[in-house]
């Protein structure tokens, strides 16, 4: 157990050993040494440690998918288990943003302002098909993702999903809190940032041609568009 | 479906009184109803459906139940003398005998005289009638959309407006969380 310190010359000096034999510490040679019960990390990785274990979601519960997330507030599945209990019905005091259920274009405008109002570090959950994709309501009156217009961190699958799927992607949101907040917090996710390009690039386009991309899928299931799938002109666009 | 000429004729018709009250405005012989089950459609021309509708009420007609509206654009079948069928389905509270006016309108500007004097019921229903079909109420006190947001320029159940829209869904500013 004898170490020298002597050729680190950044090393700390070793504190005596209270007894031969006794030490619980084994350092190996040359290297930092630690006095007992301590540990060294980042202060981004604490932070983000206190972040999330207190989550205080947002419920925009629309739909059905509403009545899953109060499930998973209750004592049956008990979302306190992940210190994410404190739902609150003000953006204000909130930093995970669940959408639960499908959005109409008429409450488009009600969710961006509430993700607007949420003070930053901040989060969001896109909760089964209708908020992630539209789901089977494909109609002219409901937003085809919530993606397109706010950033999303996490999506939940499922019509509606089922409690457990809630807390998986809660404990998902929580591994990816850890790995990659950072202090400000106002970065967001490192993988999100590649989908922030994406978005940037299409809010550049020019005036029609960034909705045409995503209606260009819309003949999928045999249904033609009036005027073809390409260039949306710029009354359509406005 | 069996149809039924003059009220004479009918003698047994629980309805006679009311056909001779449409009967009364329209004139003998242009009333032509049609029955499906217990119910009795009568179609009146536009030009002259607040006179009957006043008439009706006049006679006891007191509830209008419904106000709804229809698009015959591309309808297999006959041909229809309009595009929109606007229905108006009454109820006599006393006797509990419900009668359905149908008026025909047309492209372009659709328009008829609002129920909104006779029943303040029709506020919501014309409002909604003139928010899918863009069918115009004249004498409404408001008619604003009831349904779709303010600045929605199209009327979404008319048949040739597509089901997915025309990119209305699509056209929102997009956030991007360097600016939120």
């Amino acid at each position: 157990m004898a170490v020298g310190v002597g050729s680190d010359p950044t090393a700390v000096p070793r504190r005596p050993a209270p007894g031969v034999g006794t030490s619980l510490s084994v350092e190996p040679a040359g290297k930092l040494e630690m006095p007992e019960n301590t540990l060294i990390t980042t202060i981004d990785a604490v932070v983000n440690y206190c972040r999330k274990y207190s989550l205080w979601p947002m419920p925009f519960a629309t739909a059905c998918c509403g009545i899953e997330l109060m499930a998973v507030g209750a004592s049956r599945f008990d979302i306190a288990r992940f210190g994410a209990e404190v739902m609150r019905f003000s953006p204000r005091q909130c930093d995970l943003l669940i959408v639960a259920g499908r959005v109409t274009m008429k409450m488009l405008p009600v969710l961006q302002r509430i993700w607007m109002q949420m003070p930053e570090p901040k989060w969001s959950i896109s909760m089964g098909a209708c908020a992630s994709t539209g789901g089977v309501f494909d109609t002219y009156a409901v937003v085809q993702g919530v993606d397109r217009f706010i950033p999303i961190d996490a999506y939940i699958p499922g019509c509606p999903p089922r409690p457990e799927q809630i807390l998986r992607s809660l404990m998902d949101m929580q591994e990816k809190i850890q790995k990659g907040g950072t202090l400000n917090g106002r970065n967001g996710l490192p993988e999100l940032l590649e989908r922030e390009r994406f978005i940037d690039e299409k809010r550049r386009a020019p005036i029609g041609y960034a909705t045409s991309l995503e209606r260009g899928d819309e003949d999928r299931f045999g249904y033609r568009i009036p005027g073809g799938p390409g260039q949306l002109g710029p009354e359509e666009s406005r | 479906m069996s149809t039924t000429g003059a009220p004479s004729s009918t003698e047994a018709d629980p309805q006679a009184a009311t056909l001779a009250v449409i009967a009364g405005v329209l004139g003998e012989g242009n009333v032509n109803p049609s029955r499906f089950g217990d119910n009795l459609r009568v179609f009146v021309p536009a030009g002259r459906l607040f006179e009957v509708l006043s008439a009706l009420k006049a006679s006891g007609f007191d509830w209008l139940i419904e106000l709804g509206g229809t698009d015959y654009l591309g309808y297999p079948g006959p041909a229809r003398a309009s595009r929109f069928e606007v229905h108006y389905v009454l109820k006599n509270s006393a006797t509990r005998e419900r009668i359905i006016l149908k008026a025909g309108v047309d492209d372009p500007d659709p328009s008829l005289p609002s129920a909104y004097p006779l029943w303040p019921g029709a506020d919501w229903m014309e409002r909604e009638v003139f928010d899918m079909y863009g069918i115009r109420f004249e004498g409404h006190p408001d008619l604003r959309r009831i349904l779709m947001p303010e600045g929605f320029a199209a009327f979404p159940l008319r048949k040739d407006y597509p089901l997915r829209g025309r990119g209305e869904r699509h056209n929102f500013p997009r956030l991007t969380r360097g600016e939120t």
